[in-house]
């Protein structure tokens, strides 16, 4: 269906047409002017009059025209987009986790306080560090919290003056802004030629003094891993300032290696990219927050604790409650306990993984992304040189677009032609023309090779027919969209016409 | 390739810069405007504003990224192309003509030395400098 024949179901609406019939009321009517006040009720309320097979063949229809890693390979670099095991969201619907009420009393949700208990130490000991957070909506919001208790520990030391946050040119916008949010003074660090942290660049923003914090990513963005972590860590400390791990790359590293072994201090995980919660759509999300013991008193309340008692030699079952009070805590930062059922697919997924696994997929992650890289630097140029990445390649279209005309852009939208969702564009920025690929280690060599296949094809077609790739889509509902239309002119709402009050 | 004109000079932040006497009026390449796409929004300095070399004066937002703007030259800025307004599309269309961005009063002429002329900063941008 062409996209001007995919009416709103707005536009479906017909006077008087209903999806259910209610049984006559059996309770004496009050009218609703009385309950809630004229001056509330409006007389115009277009909303949609369809019926129940309008509702589900209209959704049905837009779902269908979405892409979905449950329809094929979606190599969005950073985003981690590996499949998520349906037993996550069996765990997720057991009545005892999705029944349950944030006011009940703690007493009756004992199950749910031992997850998160257990989440939390399960975090830690993957990353290496002492206690963890479940607290934050997402990783930006880990970013923020953490940058928080940064700044709450600089302050009970009574250095509140440190107000400079150094951050990499090839750092997620997010960390800028996070620290920015919190009052820090960002300073920036550039890359060197192997696309890792230039050490001298950090030496001279870090004597500039007054440091609080040094956000990384690691693996970093450009998909390598930053081989003088250690000292880097000593660098910053010796400076006086925490180092602050971005854990979105956290993939590459499971049961391979830890942050916290590394020297980082405090970090956040995205739950939805390691461990295998649903991606955005506006849901729940967990940007779940790790920390050495310096910074445990800072954690957002509330905190769970596990308590045991002795009854002569035995241990007691254990019991969990909340931690309201605590001094030197940043406070809330989210209502209740945060997102609960989300920590729930992330605890399924580690324990149905177990300690073997969970080393396997940092593994397989790697191995999967080196594959990629191997067979396509033939055809493609690789940012900083053809070698060993971790969980992403980065390649650049810099040279086609010098000789052929064609851009990352052109390349991602063909791809789409061939049933695939593009990778990552023009990031990380350091990058021109970059194409960022994480196949994740949820494919198979099976799938990744007619991946590579196509991406060959797309590279020849780039030399032979490029119009075919600055053209594309062409197979798509809808080809190349008005982007800056689309910014300087968005237009989200519906306006329906009326006659008489009443819509036509 | 992207346009060069030979009359005027380039900072290796992809900012151009055409001097009349003590006044400089300063945009951003071709090179600039193709590599960021088409560019929505736009924050320019206040008049008065007195700039130092390489500090950043502005904001420029494409499809595909914000970047920074940094003033290749030491100076008070005089004028601003407020012209541009919501027409951002100026910026890439005509970006060594109707697309400047603003007019700075030089304090340190001198400081023009240390910009690249048109063939360098054509070999800078092939480069893959950015």
């Amino acid at each position: 269906m062409k996209n001007s024949e995919f009416p709103l179901i707005f536009e479906k609406s017909r006077r008087g047409r209903k999806a259910a019939n209610l049984p006559e009321c059996d309770v004496p009517y009050t009218s609703p002017e009385e309950l809630i006040g004229a001056e509330h009720l409006r007389s115009r309320l277009p909303l949609p009059e369809v019926s129940e097979l309008d509702v589900v063949r209209h959704f049905t229809h837009l779902s269908q025209r979405n892409y979905a890693i449950d329809l094929g390979l979606y190599p969005l670099g950073s985003c981690t987009m590996k499949y998520n095991p349906k037993v996550n969201e069996k765990a997720a619907s057991i009545p005892g986790f999705a029944s349950l009420h944030p006011l009940q009393p703690e007493e009756t949700a004992q199950g749910a306080l031992a997850l998160m208990y257990d989440l939390q130490k399960m975090l830690a000991e993957i990353s290496g560090f002492d206690a963890t957070t479940l607290q934050p909506s997402a990783g930006a919001h880990g970013e923020l919290c953490a940058m928080m208790m940064v700044k709450a520990y600089h302050a009970s030391r009574g250095e509140a003056h440190r107000n400079v946050v150094v951050i990499p040119d090839a750092a997620h916008g997010t960390n800028p802004a996070s620290a920015a949010r919190c009052g820090f003074k960002v300073k920036g660090v550039i890359s060197n030629s192997k696309g890792c942290t230039d050490l001298d660049s950090l030496q001279k923003a870090l004597a500039g003094g007054n440091i609080a914090a040094f956000m990384l990513t690691n693996p970093n963005t450009v998909g390598l891993f930053e081989s003088e972590i250690e000292k880097i860590c000593e660098m910053v400390h010796e400076a006086g300032g925490l180092v602050y791990c971005d854990g979105a790359n956290m993939n590459a590293m499971l049961g391979l290696t830890r942050p916290g072994d590394m020297g980082f201090d405090v970090m956040h995980f995205n739950l939805h990219k390691t461990f295998s919660t649903p991606h955005g759509g506006g849901g729940p999300g967990c940007g779940a927050v790790s920390v050495k013991a310096c910074l445990e008193p800072f954690l957002p309340v509330p905190t769970i604790e596990k308590v045991t008692a002795k009854i002569g030699e035995e241990e007691s079952e254990a019991t969990y409650r909340f931690i309201q009070n605590r001094p030197q805590s940043i406070g809330r930062i989210h209502s209740f306990y945060g997102a609960f059922l989300i920590a729930v697919r992330a605890y399924t997924y580690i324990r149905s993984l177990g300690a073997k696994g969970i080393r396997g997929v940092g593994e397989n992650a790697v191995l999967n992304a080196n594959y990629v890289r191997a067979r396509l630097a033939d055809h493609y140029e690789v940012a900083y040189g053809n070698r060993t990445c971790m969980h992403e390649v980065v390649l650049s279209a810099a040279k086609l677009k010098q000789l052929h005309g064609v851009r990352a852009l052109d390349i991602s939208k063909r791809l789409m032609d061939y049933g695939y969702h593009p990778p990552t564009n023009y990031f990380p920025l350091i990058v021109p023309e970059a194409l960022m690929i994480e196949p994740t280690e949820t494919e198979s060599k099976q799938t990744l090779d007619e991946f590579i296949e196509v991406m060959i094809k797309i590279s020849q077609e780039a030399v032979e027919t490029p119009d075919l790739l600055t053209t594309a889509p062409h197979v798509t509902l809808v080809s190349r969209l008005d982007e800056t239309a689309a910014v300087k002119n968005l237009d989200l709402r519906y306006e329906p016409l009326f006659e008489n009050n009443n819509p036509i | 390739m992207a346009n060069v004109p030979d009359n005027l000079k380039y900072s290796k932040t992809h900012e151009w810069v055409s001097i009349e006497g003590e006044i400089a009026t300063i945009g951003i390449t071709d090179h600039a405007q193709e590599e960021m796409g088409d560019i929505v929004y736009l924050s320019l300095p206040d008049i008065g504003r007195t700039l130092a070399f390489d500090e950043q004066f502005g904001e420029v937002e494409s499809v595909k990224a914000v970047s920074e703007l940094f003033s290749p030259l030491t100076g008070e800025v005089i004028e601003t192309n407020t012209a541009i307004g919501n027409t951002t599309e100026i910026v890439n269309e005509d970006p060594y003509g109707n697309g400047w961005l603003m007019k700075i009063k030089l304090s340190n002429p001198s400081e023009m030395t240390d910009l690249l002329d048109a063939a360098s900063y054509t070999q800078f941008a092939e480069e893959g400098g950015h």
